[in-house]
């Protein structure tokens, strides 16, 4: 297999416009009736002979000390098996190279309400509860910081000893372009602050992890998550095994939406207390617990400015934001990247800056959650220019329109854009909703609101660096037809199983339900980086062509010569291979592959998909590259009481752009969750804290964490735009995540549609709306939202000239003589001291 | 008094058959169909009767078994997902599920299946509202509902014998 990889341009253009057979079909996913007969094996679903219970004791302390643990009553308990404290696995670990601080137990200091501090485990889940009230935790309680704003005032106690000085992790300063002058050249310069409140992702399923230990030296680990790649390289390092001994197994995810994707302490401890008991141990998290592991969205204090002329041509724009990061860095300095890249990716922005900077504070720790970082800055962005709209008093549709990021083009912070629809999904979204007639033409109380956005389909480096393949496939064709695909994505309710299947039986012309799926198996399936960035249909689908065009090729080699005819003339559908040119002569795909395989042996093939390089070679340029980027744009309608400040959203129109549907069923249901996702992070979801100091989750449990049920979620008007990428496998593009982006600004601006109120912070809650009501009626500004954006000691800007001016993607010197190496250590995805490629 | 963790014995009819369980006797249904009867498609979302996700009919009517105790359910009648198909073939609810992609993750699926059999049971022709209503103590964090709702009337409408079939809106959206 050391032959140049194929790249989605060596492929016959065909792939993008041919008649498909299965692909585009709403087919029944491949899992699906073991879902709806209740035969999916959860995490906790898995139960193994003379299996142990383990529990953790949580600190109760928002930041303090460890001034000493005293386990020694817990472990004289009968039925306790085994102790763990912060001593007995001192190695830190973290998804990130740059940021492994975090320890499967807090060896000295313990930085949120909720961080594993000992474990136990005993032979019922009661006994390790009742063991965790005997230990004894000596803490020194520190003073805990509550928020960024704080972390910004607060250099001192600091929470962590790394990062970019006090109780800030990272700061980012880039600028692509001269701004100021972009902002006088304009007609009109506008500035707005803005805030997204942090929200979980809630997965029904609470996480669980079953590990058992072998004598001969050989750790499994069944666990809900979204990356056992990431979890394999974890429990290595921090267990000191070679990962040969160690296989992760990801069972089906109840649900992930993120919140799956770090490794975690639970399943560190309950493989070391496996290895200590040589028994097999399980854990599962209470829901109060699933809070504390959180990693979800990143509370953000944003500020926009922007210069537009008087169509509404954007001549440059400023972004900040200010993330609260949690206790830990998680995927933090990604998400504050991110809160900086996709500003340019939808409307052409000619100048752009960024400076984001990510707080540590004492709280869970955020990380990704659908849409990574990307909803925060677009509900900004898209709030702000509806401001904008209207005082240039254009129609916020037409704005847009008007200024399209063009397909096949290069942005100002060197993104490559393949297709874009954009365009047609507004147009789609506009007529579907009546826009023309309603935009600020309702009674007082109703509005219509407009928004777009743009997602990843897949990020462009991995998390660690490294030159090989981000997705791997193994197929085996069978004597009797079938075919067995091998993968190591993990499958998380987004359809990634029926993705393999319909990928390949479209190119080996089987029935995708003659196909055996085998994921998330370090042991058994070829490495795939997991379940996160939208990157699981375009590049384990790119990986499955590649391995059913290989087997395609070996069968047809066979049959061809069998039926007397060149192999270039050979169709597989039907499960037969056949005469394009005469249909009726041909042999069943069965007797094609015993053909094969008698003349080469058992028909197996592997096929992988490396991401293109991305041609911004500055530092910080590994955020925000894609293979292909998906388009949304959304229509909310909402009725608002102007007495109570409450907001009911009966309708929203999504259009979104998903290059090309593989499995129309699955992609009406990523859309439609993606809109109810965005709906209750507009609306009501937030990670709210309480006590003096505001750090204690306010009430960890589902009853208090508002998410919208039945009576609360709107009805969904979906159109499934398709503007093919030749980067995705047929055309694909993302579509699990996008199209949440634009609900939460879409519902914004409806509510200042209906009562002429700006509330610059979701969730949109009553409170806030009667608040600005009331400043309405007093003639104060009638608006909610942030009033200041700290001063931050941001660090020398990386200026790259954009690509118009002349730029080749790399960083130049701030001042005359001085050294352009600017690129390098500290990017996510990048080993310290490595440089970009 | 016996000692706690004495086991105490039921019979039940679970679905549709007669069993003896023996379980510990603070254990609540959830457990005792988890643990002791081996039945692990009822699913749980947070143990404490907010999520709805271990929902299962206790004499056909839903109730969630996080708060139920198994003591609570002798000579009573059980039934959970693993109940629904029958001889090999899926429930219409089921099947209408599996078809509209209704169960993403699968994991509220087994709650959403049974607490709509029991509205199917009492109205053969729910309105959306009547289906919203039965279904609002069940959390779904994947699909959005919508999904849901369309599989209940696509089921609903076959087992009222019609030869439905899914409008084309809900498979591929509008053109
Ligand atoms: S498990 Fe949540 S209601 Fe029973
Ligand atoms: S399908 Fe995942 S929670 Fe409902």
């Amino acid at each position: 297999m050391a032959t140049r990889r194929k790249t989605a341009a060596d492929r016959p253009p065909d792939r993008l416009t041919a008649a498909f057979r299965v692909v585009g079909k709403a087919l029944r996913k491949v899992d699906a009736t073991a879902k709806v007969v209740g035969a999916t094996k959860f995490a906790d679903d898995v139960a193994l002979p003379r299996m142990l219970y383990a529990k953790l004791l949580r600190s109760p302390h928002p930041h303090a000390r460890i001034l000493g643990i005293d386990p020694s009553r817990a472990a004289a308990l009968a039925g306790v098996k085994a102790v763990l404290t912060g001593k007995d696995l001192p190695i830190p670990f973290g998804i990130l190279p740059v940021s492994q601080d975090e320890h499967a137990l807090a060896p000295d200091k313990v930085r949120f309400v909720g961080d594993p501090v000992a474990a136990v485990a005993a032979v019922s889940e009661e006994t390790a509860s009742a063991a965790l009230d005997l230990i004894h935790v000596t803490y020194e309680p520190l003073r805990p910081v509550t928020d960024a704003t704080d972390a910004v005032t607060h250099p001192e106690p600091r929470i962590h000893d790394y990062g970019d000085g006090g109780n800030l992790h990272k700061l980012i300063d880039l600028e692509f372009g001269d701004v100021a002058e972009g902002f006088a050249a304009a007609d009109l310069v506008r500035e707005d602050l803005l805030f997204f409140e942090g929200s979980t992702h809630l997965p029904m399923e609470q996480h669980a992890a079953v590990a058992d230990w072998s004598p001969d030296g050989k750790l499994t680990l069944w666990s809900s998550t979204q990356t056992p790649h990431y979890v394999h390289r974890a429990l290595a390092k921090v267990l000191e095994l070679s990962p040969a001994k160690i296989r992760v197994i990801a069972t089906p995810n109840g649900g992930g939406f993120g919140g799956k994707s770090d490794p975690f302490s639970h399943e560190i401890v309950v493989a070391k207390l496996a290895m200590l008991t040589g028994r097999p141990v399980k854990i599962t998290l209470t829901r109060e617990e699933v809070f504390y592991c959180h990693r979800g969205r990143h509370p953000a204090l944003m500020w926009v400015k922007t210069g537009v002329k008087r169509d509404g041509a954007i001549t440059a724009m400023h972004f900040k934001s200010l993330l609260d990061g949690g206790g830990y860095g998680s995927y933090g300095v990604a998400s504050t990247y991110y809160t900086g890249a996709l500003q340019t990716v939808t409307y052409h922005v000619p100048r752009y800056k960024f400076q984001g900077a990510r707080a540590f504070t004492n709280k869970p720790p955020c990380g990704p959650k659908r849409g990574h970082g990307t909803p925060q800055p677009r509900f900004a962005l898209e709030v702000h220019l509806d401001k904008i709209a209207e005082q240039l008093g254009m129609d916020p549709a037409e704005l847009r329109l008007k200024h399209l990021v063009p397909p096949n083009s290069l942005t100002a912070n060197w993104l490559r854009i393949g297709s874009m629809g954009l365009g047609p999904c507004i147009r789609k979204v506009v007529a579907g909703s009546g826009w023309k007639e309603k935009f600020r033409k309702l009674p007082h109380g109703k509005g219509i609101g407009l928004a777009c956005s743009s997602y990843i389909t897949g990020a462009g480096l991995a998390i660690y660096w490294n030159p090989m393949p981000h997705s791997g496939v193994q197929l085996k064709c069978d004597r009797g037809g079938g075919v067995t695909v091998f993968c190591g994505s993990t499958e998380i309710g987004q359809g990634s199983d029926s993705i393999l299947a319909v990928i390949v039986a479209e190119v080996l012309g089987v029935d995708p339900f003659d196909i055996a799926i085998v994921t998330g198996d370090t042991d058994l399936t070829p490495v795939d980086l997991g379940s996160y960035s939208s990157r699981v249909t375009l590049m384990t689908g790119n990986a499955a062509i590649q391995a059913a065009e290989r087997a395609r090729d070996i069968i047809a080699r066979h049959a061809a010569r069998k039926l007397e005819l060149p192999a270039e003339r050979l169709a597989f559908a039907e499960r037969r291979v056949f005469d394009v040119e005469n249909p009726a002569r041909g042999l069943s795909f069965a007797d094609a592959v015993q053909l094969a395989e008698a003349a080469e042996g058992t028909v197996g093939t592997v096929g992988s998909y490396t991401p293109p390089a991305s041609p911004g070679r500055y530092r910080g340029a590994g955020v925000g590259p894609s293979p292909a980027y998906s388009y949304s744009a959304c229509v909310a309608e909402v009725d608002v009481d102007p007495a109570t400040g409450i907001v009911r959203v009966p309708r929203i129109f999504i259009a979104h752009d998903v290059g090309r549907s593989i499995n129309a069923a699955t992609v009406m249901g990523q859309i439609e969750g993606s809109v109810y996702m965005g709906l209750g992070e507009a609306l009501m979801e937030e990670m709210a804290y309480r006590g003096n100091r505001n750090v204690v989750h306010k009430i960890p449990s589902l009853l208090e964490y508002k998410s919208p049920t039945t009576l609360e979620m709107c009805d969904v008007v979906t159109y499934v735009v398709e503007d093919p990428d030749p980067n995705g496998p047929f055309g694909a593009k993302e579509c699990g995540q996008g199209p949440l982006l634009p609900v939460p600004p879409a519902v914004a601006n409806a509510v200042y549609d209906a009562v002429g109120v700006r509330i610059d912070v979701v969730p949109i809650t009553p409170e806030k709306v009667f608040k600005a009501l009331r400043r309405k009626a007093k003639g104060e500004e009638p608006r909610f939202g942030p009033t200041a954006f700290p001063d931050i000691p941001w660090p020398d800007p990386t200026r790259v000239p954009p690509p118009w001016e002349g730029g080749d993607g790399k960083a130049v010197p701030l001042t005359p003589g001085a050294s352009p190496g600017l690129d390098g250590a500290r990017i996510p995805g990048h080993a310290p001291g490595v440089r970009d490629r | 008094m016996p000692p706690l963790d004495a086991k105490a014995k039921i019979a039940l009819e679970l679905n549709g058959e007669p069993v003896e369980v023996a379980f510990a006797p603070h254990k609540t249904l959830l457990e005792v169909l988890r643990e002791d009867l081996g039945l692990t498609g009822t699913k749980h979302g947070c143990e404490l009767g907010e999520c709805g996700t271990c929902a299962v009919l206790v004499d056909a009517r839903p109730v969630l078994s996080c708060l139920v105790l198994g003591l609570a359910c002798a000579g009573r009648r059980v039934k959970t997902v693993e109940g629904m198909a029958e001889g090999g073939r899926l429930h219409p609810l089921q099947d209408a599920f599996a078809e509209l992609g209704a169960a993403q993750c699968g994991y509220c699926t087994p709650a959403f299946l049974l607490a709509a059999g029991a509205l199917l049971a009492e109205n053969r022709r729910p309105t959306r509202d009547q289906i919203k209503q039965a279904l609002a103590g069940n959390l779904c964090r994947c699909t959005g509902y919508i999904k849901i709702y369309e599989a209940v009337e696509l089921a609903a409408a076959r087992m009222r014998g019609e030869k439905a079939q899914p409008a084309r809106e809900t498979l591929y959206g509008y053109p």
